[in-house]
């Protein structure tokens, strides 16, 4: 189960994700991300509420940055000790910007 | 023991985690712990759903077990689809920059990398995954 919510103002855009980021409910993220950021400048993700990530997520949010470094930028912030676990171990420590 | 035989897709990765939950729920598992557990799980069972029979469909029988002391978890997944170890895939390369990244393989390493051991046999007819994990 995942909830999406997001705001959106002028060109800066910021998701706030509630619940499991996984094989069944990436598709819904990836499908809302592409239609909501093609005027975006700066996108910010808000994981304070994502209690669990798997490679189905990060291969959302790896796209989503790929296509942010075009056109602007991308922040990944609030995330939990047990998300930030597997940002370390599959390295996406480096590549995402995690305040 | 128990066991469970499910149709391999991934619409089915919910009741799975729920029968992998539902045996760690009688243990005190740290919710890092148990999103390693459930991360591996999906890894493996996504898996077993996008490959093993496709394209078209079959089951995979998964049993899991805890014992010993201190507590350890075994589970295994076996299905009946084409012969394919996981683990002989090479590791992906987790130090390249966002372009050159890809996420293929990248499951199957996070298992590696989380759980206490990982092995494959194939064993009548079948690909059998087994994952071990120390529930401290």
């Amino acid at each position: 189960m995942l909830n999406i919510s997001k705001e959106k103002n002028g060109k800066a855009c910021t998701y706030f994700l509630e619940g499991r980021l996984d094989t069944t409910t990436a598709p819904q993220l990836e499908g809302d991300i592409k239609e909501s950021i093609s005027d975006v400048n700066s996108l910010v993700m808000d994981l304070a509420k994502l209690e669990y990530i798997s490679s189905a997520g990060l291969r959302v949010l790896l796209s989503a940055q790929k296509t942010m470094n075009k056109q602007g930028s991308m922040v990944v912030r609030n995330v939990r000790d047990e998300v930030n676990e597997i940002f370390d171990v599959t390295g996406f420590a480096d590549i995402l910007t995690i305040e | 023991m128990k066991e469970l035989t499910i149709e391999a897709k991934t619409e089915n990765l919910d009741e799975v985690l729920e029968f992998i939950d539902d045996i760690l729920s009688e243990y005190d598992c740290s919710m890092k712990l148990q999103m390693q557990i459930d991360v591996a799980v999906e890894e493996i069972f996504v898996n077993i759903a996008h490959y093993a029979y496709d394209p078209g469909t079959g089951d995979a029988v998964i049993t899991a077990d805890v014992s010993g002391d201190p507590s350890c978890l075994t589970v295994t997944f076996a299905d009946s689809g084409v012969p394919y170890n996981p683990l002989a895939k090479e590791d992906p390369d987790v130090t390249l920059n966002v372009e050159d990244r890809q996420i293929g393989g990248l499951g199957i390493f996070m298992v590696k990398k989380s759980m206490d051991g990982v092995e494959y046999e194939h064993k009548d007819g079948k690909n059998v995954l087994t994952i071990k994990k120390a529930l401290v």
